[in-house]
């Protein structure tokens, strides 16, 4: 007769669990974002590597110093890492680094951290960190460089010391959103598609930012519908407006600023948008409309950041009022 | 009929988990026998409802399949003696869950042979399915899946209602139990003998039988015994968890759900699992009484994973000693299935009318640190009974009890779902019960 391990544990059922972990959704979405900042290195050179490197090294940084600081502490869970990444690849391509470094800041500390860190936040960190930006310098957030200026091309702006009233002499371009507000000009689908256009670091490839997408929806990293329903809603809702002459194309809309990037990357935090599935497509519907709307009748070309934020302060009452209903009930 | 359709080829029901099947171990194991123990301990509650009433004296010599405790009212079972022996003891003894109960002890007499006596048979009658509800009480058989609900209740529909269809539970979709499967593999017949007797017993017109998928040779051995026209249908459903449930099992057999709070009885269905209709045949066709049942003995814990013919009251230790006994690398001993079971840590305990599986386990999954929740709604869409698990579990740790009757805390049947996709490893289900607790507090005051 053998005997029994003297060290048999209880612990409470289940006792099996699925192969998925908060650290583990969080660094899905990073690699997610590897493609993403090889399409931005590819259009905007090196630059967007140095971008995206401070913004993830200050979040982390951040996070560290405002834990305990008792070996890596939360920094393990992954989620400073991606906030401060995303933050990075929604700036305009030679933002200084500087810049880029206290937008990390902003939206580590203030964005998520004094409300409580992981799970507390109502906005999206990373959209917080990108509002303080626009509205501290405003000229500097919406100056976008050309595309294509040769993989080691460094614009002075981009390494600037701070606070210096840095010239901004980069090679600018209108974004294409900027170019249908403010000159009427519509851009051609194939470098929307592709990526060949002025705008913000991660936002411009719509092939690499769909294909991304759809993985990470496939993977079940995030809840398919949030995407699903943005995307949706401003191809009905503007689909409608340009049959009467109201909207650029659906196709235009959708390939066109920072869209995709926020479908994919934004309306699919958690943290900030509804539990519910019903509360997720009226999170969706909302980002849609508002993104629309701004667009074309609002004072600003591109609309999709507020969009969320606003969205994400009416994710509470979306979840109020979607709770599921009971089985059989 | 969406199973009808070319592109639905199988059901299921709305919502569930699907965790690592950890099947393959066991599913070709064909049943066997293990030698008898030297004493047995029977609970006299090991079935939901009103505790046996011992029928025997301490000394009194008891013949296999005896009756040793009779029930007391309706929602009540009667017990046997697994073995042929004498009542050494009537006292509490340590029983599973950490519980302890007043059991009969029955210490084998090691001269018998052990064959049920004609005068055990003789007390039922072969092949007489008149009376089958009080023959079925009378004969201690309970449900196999888990809960041990008397079976004889179940049989019995109430005034005024009536049942339609009968569903047997052949889904066994907890992890690593395949001691029903076995028992559809090798006693189909029993399976479909047990099934036509109740559905003659409630006046149903159809039988379904739910088995998943993942179980082709038990689907095509029953196929193989329906005859034609026969009023009996094995329904190949979609692996998941937790099908076998009563309202999840109706649910992806014929879309009709039970309304909330209700039993199967209000969609005119009756469920019993399949390993307690092969008992019901056998008490109807053989005269024998519950005494013995399949258990799955299995995990990555044990010498020699095996699907065990067990005598009710075995002492657990006796059964993983005839697997082989634990391995050095055990870490934990589970009753029953993964999702639900509860650990064990004193193996002296006896195998109960519930017991399923016994599981081995060297690495449990509730070690995992927890994280914050990111409200990732992921226990939402796990949910078998649409309830929202996030704002349950943040309710009960501010003790908010009227929103946890608002939120529909009494629908959850506590199968872990939520628990077992919660990427934070929040204890989703511990809060769940914790808060059931506060309720049941509440109502005890008021």
């Amino acid at each position: 007769m053998n005997p029994a391990p003297a060290h048999l544990e209880l612990t409470t059922a289940p006792h099996v669990h699925a192969p998925i972990s908060t650290p583990r959704v969080m660094y899905e979405v990073v690699a997610a974002l590897l493609p993403v900042i090889a399409a931005a290195a590819y259009f905007f050179g090196v630059t967007a590597i140095l971008m995206v490197a401070t913004g993830a090294a200050v979040a982390a940084l951040t996070e560290w110093a405002f834990s305990d600081r008792q070996g890596l502490g939360t920094l393990r869970d992954g989620s400073a890492l991606l906030t401060g990444a995303l933050l990075a690849l929604t700036l305009p391509p030679a933002l200084p680094l500087w810049m880029v470094a206290l937008g990390a800041a902003v939206a580590i500390a203030l964005g998520k951290l004094v409300l409580g860190g992981l799970g507390h936040n109502l906005f999206n960190p990373a959209l917080v960190g990108r509002a303080f930006l626009q509205a501290a310098f405003p000229t500097t957030m919406t100056t976008w460089s050309a595309p294509g200026q040769g993989f080691w091309h460094i614009e002075s702006a981009t390494v600037a010391p701070p606070m210096l009233h840095a010239a901004v002499d980069v090679v600018s371009a209108a974004s294409p959103l900027g170019l249908v507000k403010f000159e009427q000009k519509t851009t051609e689908l194939l470098p929307l598609v592709t990526g060949n256009v002025a705008g913000s670091l991660g936002e411009t490839s719509a092939v690499v930012l769909v294909v991304v997408g759809v993985v990470l929806g496939l993977r079940k990293v995030f809840d398919w519908r949030l995407p699903v329903a943005t995307l949706a809603t401003v191809v009905v809702f503007s689909g409608v407006l340009w049959l009467f002459g109201l909207s650029p194309s659906p196709a235009f809309m959708l390939s066109s600023g920072g869209l995709l990037f926020g479908a994919v990357f934004m309306c699919t935090d958690p943290v900030t948008t509804p539990v519910t599935a019903k509360g997720a497509w009226y999170f969706g519907l909302g980002v849609g409309v508002l993104v629309v709307l701004i667009r074309n009748f609002g004072g600003l070309p591109e609309g999709v950041m507020y969009s969320i934020l606003l969205m994400n302060a009416a994710t509470p009452l979306l979840n109020r009022v979607s709770q599921p209903r009971r089985l059989g009930g | 009929m969406s199973r009808l359709l070319p592109l639905s080829a199988r059901a299921t029901f709305a919502h569930g988990v699907h965790p690592a099947e950890h099947k393959e171990a066991t599913h070709a194991s064909v049943i066997e026998r293990m030698r008898f123990a030297d004493t047995y301990v029977l609970a006299l509650s090991q079935h939901i409802g009103a505790a046996s009433k011992p029928v025997v004296r301490v000394g009194q010599r008891v013949e296999r399949g005896q009756l040793i405790a009779e029930p007391v009212g309706f929602v009540s079972t009667a017990l046997h003696a697994p073995v042929a022996g004498t009542v050494a003891a009537i006292e509490p003894r340590p029983l599973p869950a950490g519980k302890s109960g007043l059991c009969i002890v029955v210490r084998r007499d090691p001269f018998d042979s052990q064959r049920f006596t004609d005068q055990i048979t003789s007390r039922y009658p072969p092949g007489d399915a008149d009376d089958l509800i009080q023959r079925v009480q009378h004969a201690g058989i309970v449900g196999f899946g888990g809960a041990a609900f008397p079976s004889h209740v179940k049989l019995s529909v109430p005034e005024g209602k009536r049942v339609r269809d009968v569903f047997l539970n052949g889904c066994e979709c907890e992890p690593y139990l395949t001691c029903d499967h076995r028992v559809m593999v090798e006693r189909p017949q029993a399976v479909l003998r047990g099934a036509e007797l109740v559905r003659q017993q409630v006046h149903a017109e159809r039988v379904y039988i739910g088995v998943e998928a993942n179980k082709p040779d038990a689907i095509a051995a029953l196929r193989a015994h329906i005859p034609a026209l026969s009023p009996i249908e094995v329904v190949e459903l979609t692996v998941k968890y937790p099908q076998g449930a009563e309202k999840m099992l109706i649910d992806a057999v014929v879309h009709r759900r039970v309304p909330a709070g209700k039993l199967p009885i209000e969609v005119e269905a009756a469920v019993q699992n399949v390993a307690t209709a092969a008992a019901i045949a056998d008490l109807v066709d053989l005269g024998v009484p519950l005494v013995e049942r399949v258990v799955t003995v299995t995990g990555p814990g044990i010498a020699r994973p095996a699907n065990v013919l067990v005598p009710i009251g075995t002492p657990l230790r006796e059964l993983l000693d005839h697997c082989g006994g634990l391995l050095p690398t055990a870490r934990q001993v589970v009753l029953g299935g993964p999702m639900m079971g509860l650990a064990q840590k004193d193996l002296d305990v006896p195998v109960t009318k519930g017991l399923s599986g016994v599981l081995a386990l060297t690495e449990p999954a509730t070690w995992l640190q927890e994280q914050p929740c990111i409200r990732c709604g992921r226990c939402l869409d796990a949910c078998p009974m649409f309830l929202n698990p996030q704002r349950l579990a943040l309710m009960v740790r501010h003790e908010r009890t009227e929103d946890l009757e608002a939120l529909h805390l009494r629908d959850c049947f506590e199968c872990a779902s939520c628990s077992f996709v919660c990427p934070s490893n929040l204890p989703l289900v511990q809060l769940m019960r914790v808060g059931k607790g506060l309720l049941r507090r509440q109502q005890e005051a008021a």
